[in-house]
């Protein structure tokens, strides 16, 4: 083997590197957060909402489900500006994750709120509490506790998946890598530098999903 | 007048129909055994009188307001009638001083500090003050069900249905549970209680009513009803007569 490693170039490009970084991480916090609440949102209306809502959701979460990510970012950021959306890289990163996010972990929370005993609704119905106040108070923390480490994993999966963003030149670590190796020809180091912080970042990621497991699942315990 | 007035309540369950025609009326402070065989319809009338079951004809009123199947008078009608389940149904995300604040503080928009005083006053009822902030899983089923019964208690309730509440309980559990209801009795709580528990019926309830496929069999006081049982059916029953 003749080929000598060279990573010298690191510090000249350390500001691209954390740039991309630090596009990945805020869109893996945004597409994380808005991507839970869109998919509970969801996981309500199918499990429990009004019944003519129901096959709308049961649509967008089949079509997300069944087509890659790649061809609906390239939908949201190409296709929509005809229909006059027009955005900008990060905020088609943005959405794409969130609706993406939404349809799979939508989901996920509906196995954990139908997995809810009965008895709960019950009693909640019985102290007076509406459908909707039993739903937000009794069932959906428990529910979510079920399903925690499931939904931990997608929310890995959709982090790892949002190199492909770099496809529509938002900046981020996976573009950040393209960009340094079409500079310097150094192909192998690059790849393998953003493949080590994409490990720590995901690795980091799901200590702080399990953190806030911990955090709002105050102690562990299986429902009545 | 009659605090529960149930009127020829009939329900089925597909093509089976489990009340055929109930009458029953309940004074305040009565204290009402129902038992019977299971399958008799005895939970499912109980289930009728705060909604979670809807009635196919007859009416049920609750100190003199209709039960309608819209969640307006559902809402109304289980501010005024508390239920107590078999399985306590305790949330098992909360504290036991939490489960009985949140419904006060959800429903009735209680302050916090007033929704805590009053829970704290109602565990100490069921001698449970010092388990505030345990969580149901470190309470033994019997801790849990007088939680269940503090829970129904800070809503308030003109009336409590208790659905078999010690039949998941190991028999040394069902003493305490027991011992609260006597004590809600003396107060003058008015109770229906689904019960298998024949010498508490006979001891501490005013009636007892005998269900069998899906009728009031008999109804009367409790040395009627245990004494002197009219009916073949509630004679073997009360095992009285072999099969």
């Amino acid at each position: 083997m003749t080929y000598s490693f060279d990573f010298s170039w690191i510090g000249e490009y350390l500001p691209v590197l954390l740039k991309g970084v630090g596009i990945t991480v805020e869109l893996i916090l945004v597409g994380a957060f808005f991507g839970v609440a869109l998919g509970t949102l969801c996981a309500w209306i199918r499990a429990l909402g009004p019944l003519w809502l129901r096959p709308v959701v049961g649509a967008y979460v089949e079509m997300i489900r069944n087509t890659p990510f790649l061809i609906q970012l390239f939908f949201i950021f190409f296709g929509l500006p005809s229909l006059g959306f027009r955005m900008s890289e990060l905020q088609a990163a943005n959405l794409a994750m969130i609706v993406n996010l939404g349809a799979y972990s939508c989901e996920i929370i509906r196995a954990g709120i139908q997995a809810t005993p009965r008895g709960q609704f019950e009693a909640g119905a019985s102290l007076a509490m509406s459908p909707i106040q039993t739903f937000w108070h009794v069932v959906l923390i428990p529910s979510l506790q079920r399903i925690w480490p499931a939904l931990s994993s997608q929310i890995v999966i959709v982090m790892l998946g949002s190199a492909a963003v770099s496809q529509i030149a938002a900046e981020d670590l996976t573009f950040a890598a393209n960009f340094i190796q079409s500079r310097n020809f150094r192909a192998f180091e690059a790849y393998l530098v953003s493949t080590v912080i994409y490990l720590f970042l995901a690795i980091v990621l799901r200590q702080l999903l399990r953190g806030a497991g911990a955090l709002l699942f105050a102690k562990r315990r299986a429902a009545q | 007048m009659s605090l529960i007035e149930i009127t020829e309540v009939r329900k089925s369950f597909g093509t089976n129909e489990v009340l055929k025609g109930i009458n029953i009326d309940v004074d305040p402070g009565e204290v009402i055994a129902i038992i019977g065989k299971s399958g008799s319809g005895k939970s499912t009338l109980l289930r009728c009188i705060n909604g979670l079951e809807t009635i196919d004809s007859g009416s049920i009123a609750v100190a003199g307001a209709q039960l309608l199947p819209d969640e307006l008078h559902l809402r109304a009608l289980r501010l005024k009638i508390g239920m107590i389940f078999q399985s306590f149904n305790l949330f098992p995300h909360l504290t036991a001083g939490k489960n009985v604040m949140l419904s006060q503080m959800v429903v009735k928009k209680v302050p916090t500090a007033d929704a805590e005083a009053t829970a704290r006053k109602m565990l100490d009822r069921v001698g449970l003050a010092h388990k505030f902030d345990a969580y149901p899983e470190e309470l033994s089923g019997g801790q849990q069900q007088r939680v269940a019964i503090a829970r129904a208690l800070a809503m308030q309730p003109m009336a409590l249905l208790c659905d078999e509440i010690t039949s998941a309980l190991d028999p040394e559990l069902v003493n305490e549970v027991l011992a609260v209801v006597k004590e809600l009795a003396a107060e003058g709580m008015t109770l229906l209680m689904v019960t298998h528990e024949m010498r508490f019926a006979r001891d501490v309830c005013t009636r007892v009513v005998f269900m069998h496929q899906g009728r009031v069999h008999e109804i009367g006081a409790p040395q009627d009803v245990f004494g002197d049982p009219k009916t073949p059916e509630l004679k073997q029953f009360l095992g009285l007569q072999a099969a």
